[in-house]
This record gives structure tokens, sequence and C-alpha cells, in this order.
């Protein structure tokens, strides 16, 4: 299949379009508006809805009854966006409902600014729902990859019955790159949905029995049982959905773990970094939660040094320092969201934590 | 022998959670009654609030999904993109409608999402035990406003059918009450047009009950009727606000 040149938060749209997705939902938030406006004009084409919503607070409940009634559901905002959204996320969860969701990043706190970030990393990875609650996340770092996890994220959100995320930034939504779009799936069409989907409220003429989809369980050992089954689910996903990329592990004497945007920052920094004498390699988690912890397996005993970068002021840490378990130094570079580093940036704050462990 | 008289199968065999003298039974009644005189128990798909009625879903007997608090009206529009030949609906009270939600019904009617809301307003917050609500009327005690409702604290109660009627697309605009046997054949009648307009594909339909709740009101239930009759039905007047001829 030959390549097209696209924009990112089109390539994106395109994905969901192409894996059959039924129903789309969103408000109008920078820097993904080029996936609403692209979703208006052709969604409808393929067969599926548009609808713009009120807020990001109805996009997620018209997402979830979309997809609770059988639909295929894609929904994307950015940050604050996504943190409106965090009560129904957690919802889904417990209802046990799949749906796909793209947060296009950018920096905070607040309304923050729109420049690309990654200090979601927490809200994403911990989610801002109450409760007992988790939903993979993955991170491409690149716009083939986010349209390549878009497509097969429909797949395992259904598979588990739990939302999926992807947590693209500013970065990949406004660029372009070439990318080979997947083929069309098709939308199931709705008298199929019941034969797919069993669980699906479609009205009693078209299942077996009655259908319920709910959250509510008001005696606490019911809920006990359910969020205890929830957790079986999840240890599940840590087992099928972990996913990384390791780069350069062998002989290297400092190791950058960096997902998205700065990873690739982080690519150029290593080869420049090779020019100078330096062996350096990188772990690129691509499923923030769960997190590759069994990456950290794979350092070298040349490595003396783990640089998490990171566009935030640290979020990832925790995670890589828990990962490293002490073997090795941890350091951080990072810029806050909105402000990206140069690689040669990277190259001399990586020569001054060198220096600094030695 | 010829049976005059048989339960709705549009209401599961069991005992309602609600307490005696709670409207929520009738109104969940008069709406699965008109559901199965339609034949759409089948293709109705329902979505519940929070509230004392999240529990409807173990009553009412149509395939059902729970509600964050406030926004079944944007789950019913998602339901309506995947179903447009279903009969949808969502049933809501007036804390979960008028305060919380209340951007998520004013959209819905704008749009002229092709669903029915029945809205319970019982003046009152009820399964957090008698809090004020948007709808409390002024004078009326609640356990936020112990001394009854003042203008000068929490202004005037929202009168949710008048608001609405501004909208266009809101094609039928009905207020009932449940407090006896002909106000509930009304309610009926209301219920019936509401779905006839719905599956006529005309735009948002609406009804709303004049409901009594004696446990937070602190009346026994034939004097909560009363009160839904003498003082709810004078600042809220019971009649069409608007309706299409099909």
């Amino acid at each position: 299949m030959s390549k097209v040149l696209m924009k990112g938060n089109e390539a994106f749209a395109e994905a969901a379009i192409r894996a059959g997705c039924k129903c789309y939902f969103g408000y109008p938030i920078t820097p993904q508006n080029e996936i609403p406006e692209y979703m208006s004009h052709e969604l409808p084409k393929a067969g599926g809805a548009f609808l713009q919503a009120e807020s990001e607070l109805a996009a997620v409940n018209m997402a979830y009854g979309a997809a609770a009634s059988g639909g295929r559901v894609f929904i994307s905002t950015s940050s604050p966006g996504l943190a409106l959204m965090q009560e129904g996320l957690g919802f889904i969860c417990s209802a046990e409902v799949p749906l796909v969701a793209l947060n296009v990043s950018r920096g905070g706190p607040g309304v923050g600014g729109i420049q690309p970030g990654q200090a979601d990393y927490i809200q994403v990875t911990r989610g801002g729902y109450n409760g007992d609650a988790k939903i993979p996340v993955f991170a491409p770092a690149g716009i083939q990859e986010c349209v390549d996890l878009i497509y097969e994220c429909f797949d395992i959100a259904e598979e588990y019955r739990n939302p999926v995320l992807i947590l693209a930034d500013g970065m990949m939504g406004q660029m372009m790159e070439p990318v080979e779009l997947p083929p069309h799936k098709g939308i199931t069409p709705v008298d199929k949905i019941s034969q797919e989907k069993p669980w699906a409220i479609t009205g009693t003429d078209s299942h077996e029995g009655r259908n319920v989809i709910y959250s509510l369980r008001m005696q606490p050992e019911v809920l006990e049982k359910h969020v205890e089954k929830l957790f079986e689910k999840y240890a599940r996903a840590e087992k099928e959905l972990t996913r990384w990329n390791s780069l350069s592990l062998k002989d290297a004497e400092v190791v950058f773990v960096a997902f998205g945007t700065m990873s690739r920052l982080c690519a150029e920094a290593i080869e420049l970094l090779g020019e100078r004498g330096i062996k350096a390699g990188m772990i690129r988690p691509i499923s923030l939660w769960p997190f590759p912890d069994k990456a950290f397996d794979e350092l070298d005993k040349s490595t003396r040094l783990v640089i998490s970068a990171e566009l935030n002021m640290g979020q990832m840490l925790y995670d890589v320092k828990n990962a490293v378990q002490g073997r090795v130094e941890v350091g951080l570079i990072n810029r806050t969201g909105g402000v990206v580093p140069s690689s040669l940036e990277i190259v001399e704050r990586t020569l001054k934590l060198l220096e600094e462990t030695k | 022998m010829k049976t005059v008289f048989a339960p709705t199968s549009g209401m599961t065999p069991v005992d309602t959670s609600y307490c005696p003298g709670c409207s929520h039974g009738i109104a969940h009644r008069i709406i699965m009654e008109c559901l199965e005189e339609r034949g759409a128990l089948g293709r109705a798909i329902g979505v519940v609030p929070i509230g004392c009625a999240i529990n409807a879903h173990h009553f009412m007997n149509v395939d059902m999904c729970e509600s964050t608090h406030g926004r079944a009206p944007a789950i019913a529009a998602g339901i309506r993109r995947v179903h447009p030949d279903k009969l949808v609906f969502t049933y809501q009270g007036d804390g979960d409608l008028a305060s919380i939600g209340a951007a998520e019904i004013v959209h819905a009617a704008h749009r002229g999402e092709k669903f029915t809301t029945f809205f319970i307003n019982n003046a009152i917050y009820g399964m957090t035990g008698g809090q004020m609500a948007p709808t409390t009327l002024i004078g009326q005690r609640a356990t936020t406003a112990v001394d009854g409702r003042t203008v000068e604290q929490a202004g005037m109660p929202l009168r949710v059918c008048e608001m609405l009627a501004t909208i266009d697309m809101a094609v039928f605009v009905e207020r009932v009450m449940l407090t006896n046997p002909a106000q509930v054949r009304r309610a009926k009648a209301a219920v019936h047009k509401a779905l006839d307009i719905q599956e006529a594909r005309k735009g948002f339909t609406f009804v709303e009950f004049l409901s009594a709740c004696p446990t937070n009101w602190g009346y026994a239930p034939v004097d909560a009727l009363k009160w839904v009759e003498e003082k709810m039905a004078a600042y809220y007047p019971v009649k069409n606000f608007r309706t299409v001829e099909l």
C-alpha cells in the first residue's frame, strides 16, 4: 500500500473511521480540533454518526450511551478536556463498556497552554476518577504508530470491555508525516450488534432476557466482588498489553526512558552522544499503564545512569525509579509542557548528569 | 374466567424500593403500560438517573442503563445515534435534571433529540435525604434550608417546562400530576402523545410529572398529594406548553 502525507490529527480520525467507528463525539479544544472537524465531514460518508457535544462531560457520556448500546465509539480531547471526562471514564470502567479515547495533550496545569506537553502522564496512568479502576494507555512516538494503535485499540477495548486511552501530544497532532492507512473494517450493521455484543442494550427483541448496564452496587460485598473481577481483568492486561521498545541498551553507559515526542528527541541525542564517544540507549514505554517494568531487566551491566526524559516536572520518574529498583542511579531531564528541548540541550544535560554521578 | 385486570408486563414482578406514597411507582407504571400498549417494550431502551430512580431498571422491564448524575440526555443522544429506529427515553428527577444536568437537558432539547424525557419533579432531593432542589418552593423546608427556602438565599424555583418551551426543537412539552385517577389518565395520555411524536421523529419530547415525596416533605401520603395540588400546581401549572400535529 502507498503512503499518504497527512496531518496527525486527520490521520488519527481516519484511522478510527477505518477501524469501523460508528460514533464520534467531541468538543472543540486545541490542539486536537482537526479531529472533530474531519469527523464531521468524513464519518457520515462512512455510515457513522458525528455529534458535536455541548461539553466534554456530555461527550464522554454520549460515548457511553452509544457504546453501551453496542456501537464502536471514538472520542478525542486535550488535557483539560480529559480532566472533565474523568468521572465518565471511571463510570464506564465500572459499567464495563468499551471505547477508545485519544488525548492530544498540551501543557498545564489549569488552562495551561496549547503547546505540546506530557504533563498528563499521571492523569492518564492513575486516572482522575474516583475508585479502583484502570485504563490501558498507549503512547505512540509518531503518526504511523498512533494510527496503528487507534486501529488496534478498538479490538482491545472490546476484548476487555474497558476504555483504552491513547496519549499523543500537540506535536504529533499538528505535524505531518507520511502514513500508511489500514484497510476499512466496516461498521457493524445495527441488526448484527447483539450477536457481536450480547451484553449491549439493544432492546429485548434482539436478544435473550433483559440487558442492564449499571455501576451502582449498594451491598459492599457485591461491590467488592465486582472490583475484584475488574482487577482480574487488569492483571490480564498487565500480562498481555505491556509494550516497549529498547534501543542500543548493549554497552550503554546511560539509558534514557522516554515516550512520545520526547523519545524522538532522545533518539537524536543518542546519536549526538555517540559522536562524542558516549554510548547511550533508550527504553521507550509504549504502554504507560501497564508500565514496562520488565524492560529494565534488559539493562546492561555497563549502564550506570538511567534518565527519565519528560515534558513535565518528572511525573514518570516515580515509575522509572520503581522499575529500576535501585540498581543504578536515576536522573531527570525535563522541560515543562509547552517548552520542548532541543536534542543538543538533552546531550548537554546528560553530560552534566554523568559528571555529577561519577 | 375473563381477565378484568392484569399488571403490565412492562413492570418486573418485584416490590419497588420506593417509600409509601411516593409517585415514582405510578409514573413507572403508566410509562410502562404505554410502552406495552404500543407493543414497544422489546424495542425500548431507557436511561435511569442518579437519585431514587436509579433503581428503576430493577422495575422497568426493558433494556436500560444507569447514568452519571445529570447526563442521561447525553447518554440517550448516544444511544439514539446507534439505534435510530428504537424508542429511547430518559427518566430523571429534579436534582438530576434541573440542577447538575441542566446543560444536558437544554442541549438535548435544542438539538431536537428524538427521545422522550420523563421528568419527576418532587421539589426535593430524595435519595440524599431532603436537601433543597432548584425546584423547591419558596418557604418549603429542606435539610439545607431548615427554615424554608428564601428568595434572597436561593432565588426562585426553576420552571423547567416553561424554559424548555422556549426552545424551537422541544416540540412536545407537557406538565402533568399524579394526584388522582383523572390526573393519572391525563398523564398517561401525555406519555402516549410524547411517544407518538418521538416515533414520528418530530423532535424532542418532554413530560414533567409533579410528584409527591411524603418522606422528605414530612407529610402523610394523602396530605402530600394535597400539597402537590394546592402548592406545587399553583407555581407549576399543569398544562400542555407545546405540541405538534401529526
